[in-house]
């Protein structure tokens, strides 16, 4: 049903946005899988079946982005994920990715499912955070700006971020791009207030 | 001097199935960016060694962030090509001073050998500015198979004071070549050409 055409992967190391430069360089990664969209041309009612097969899709795209951005998995504090649907498919097709693209990256970084708090840290597992989205229909190489928080509390504003995504070329009509984001820190110069991760208490996926 | 680096980037563009065929081979291409100072930006200079300097620098650095972004050993390397986007407070020179007297080099170190031209495009442009890096054999430039490129554009990229440096390396041709030409099987590597 879901055949993958191209693997588009994307790591980006920024030192400084002419500020005082972190010890550590913000590392941002992005993959992004060019697909056959299974709906294109026509209006199906019952798109679910495409859902469940874009489940081993997102693993292997989680896992390969780990991979691509060289760190391990306890190291990654921000997630975000976006589609680009070609124009022969719908908005609708987009949002087959939200389920299997965001627990897929979820899983991967430690999200157990439950609520059962850590007794040391009173931590309820890790990734406990909504994954943010962004979609549109598009043209070959439209450019998407993935939204990124904090993955484990929604409000930590130094991790509101974006990261723009575009393969060229990609997607064709009968396509979808289906992406995937990971950072491992806040943006470069934060410094506007809010909720810091140090913070982070109620451990309920927002604060 | 070394150059101030802003940001580095690395893609990778693995084509698996192109117009309905299935690659026995998936068709991988990678690009690296390194966004820089400018050190000569808004200014006339005539000696431009600051560059030409940087250029030795990142010919290694990013060659080799495309050979570890392949996962590949060097000598597995099939195509090059190199690119600039100067921001709009420097000059098409600048472009040149780093893409063309000492890049070359280390970046053929990186990729094993290399002796065909590495092919070059550059350009003044802006934030999000794209440039399309040719991509030609690396031993024989008349490989007809491996002529192609790939787009490298960073999004807050270049600033005015700022260069966008490309190189890019490939470890295939592109994914259906059918128009003939010299192959890669054919070549002798030794003249840069055939």
């Amino acid at each position: 049903m879901i055949e993958i055409r191209r693997v588009f992967t994307q790591v980006e190391d920024i030192f400084h946005e002419f500020g005082p430069a972190p010890a550590r360089p913000l590392r941002r990664g992005a993959i992004g899988a060019v697909l056959t969209n299974p709906y294109a041309g026509r209006y199906v009612e019952d798109i679910l079946p495409a859902m469940q097969a874009l489940e081993p899709v997102g693993i292997d795209m989680a896992r390969q982005l780990l991979a691509a951005m060289d760190v391990p998995a306890d190291s990654i504090q921000g997630y975000g994920k976006g589609a680009v649907v070609g124009e022969a498919g719908e908005l609708e097709h987009g949002a087959l990715w939200h389920v299997p693209g965001g627990y897929a990256m979820r899983e991967l970084l430690g999200w157990k499912g439950d609520r059962k708090a850590d007794a040391q840290t009173g931590q309820h597992g890790n990734a406990l955070a909504i994954v943010p989205s962004a979609k549109k229909v598009g043209a070959p190489g439209t450019t998407l700006d993935v939204p990124l928080i904090h993955i484990n509390a929604a409000y930590v504003r130094s991790h509101f971020d974006a990261m723009e995504v575009r393969v060229p070329g990609a997607p064709r009509a009968g396509e979808l791009v289906v992406v995937l984001v990971m950072s491992t820190g806040p943006r470069v110069h934060a410094r506007v207030g809010g909720l810091t991760a140090a913070e982070i208490s109620k451990w309920d996926g927002q604060r | 001097m070394s150059a101030k680096i802003r940001k580095l980037i690395v893609q990778v563009d693995e084509t698996r199935v192109e117009m309905g065929q299935a690659l026995a081979t998936p068709t991988r291409k990678a690009v690296a960016m390194a966004v820089i100072e400018n050190p000569y930006a808004g200014r006339y200079a005539e000696n431009l060694d600051e560059l030409v300097a940087i250029g030795e620098e990142l010919g290694g650095l990013l060659g080799g962030k495309c050979v570890q972004a392949l996962g590949i050993a060097p000598a597995q390397a099939h195509s090059y090509g190199k690119a600039a986007i100067v921001g709009s407070a420097g000059e098409l020179e600048h472009a040149a001073a780093i893409l063309h007297p000492r890049l070359g080099a280390p970046l053929r170190t990186a990729v094993g050998q290399g002796a065909a031209l590495v092919p070059s495009a550059k350009k003044i442009g802006g934030l999000g500015a794209a440039i399309d890096v040719p991509l030609g054999h690396k031993d024989a430039a008349y490989v007809r198979s491996h002529f192609d490129a790939i787009e490298a554009r960073v999004a807050d990229a270049p600033r005015a004071g700022e260069i966008v440096v490309a190189v890019a390396v490939t470890d295939s041709g592109r994914p259906l070549p059918r128009v003939g030409g010299l192959q890669a099987s054919e070549i002798q590597g030794k003249d840069g050409l055939r």
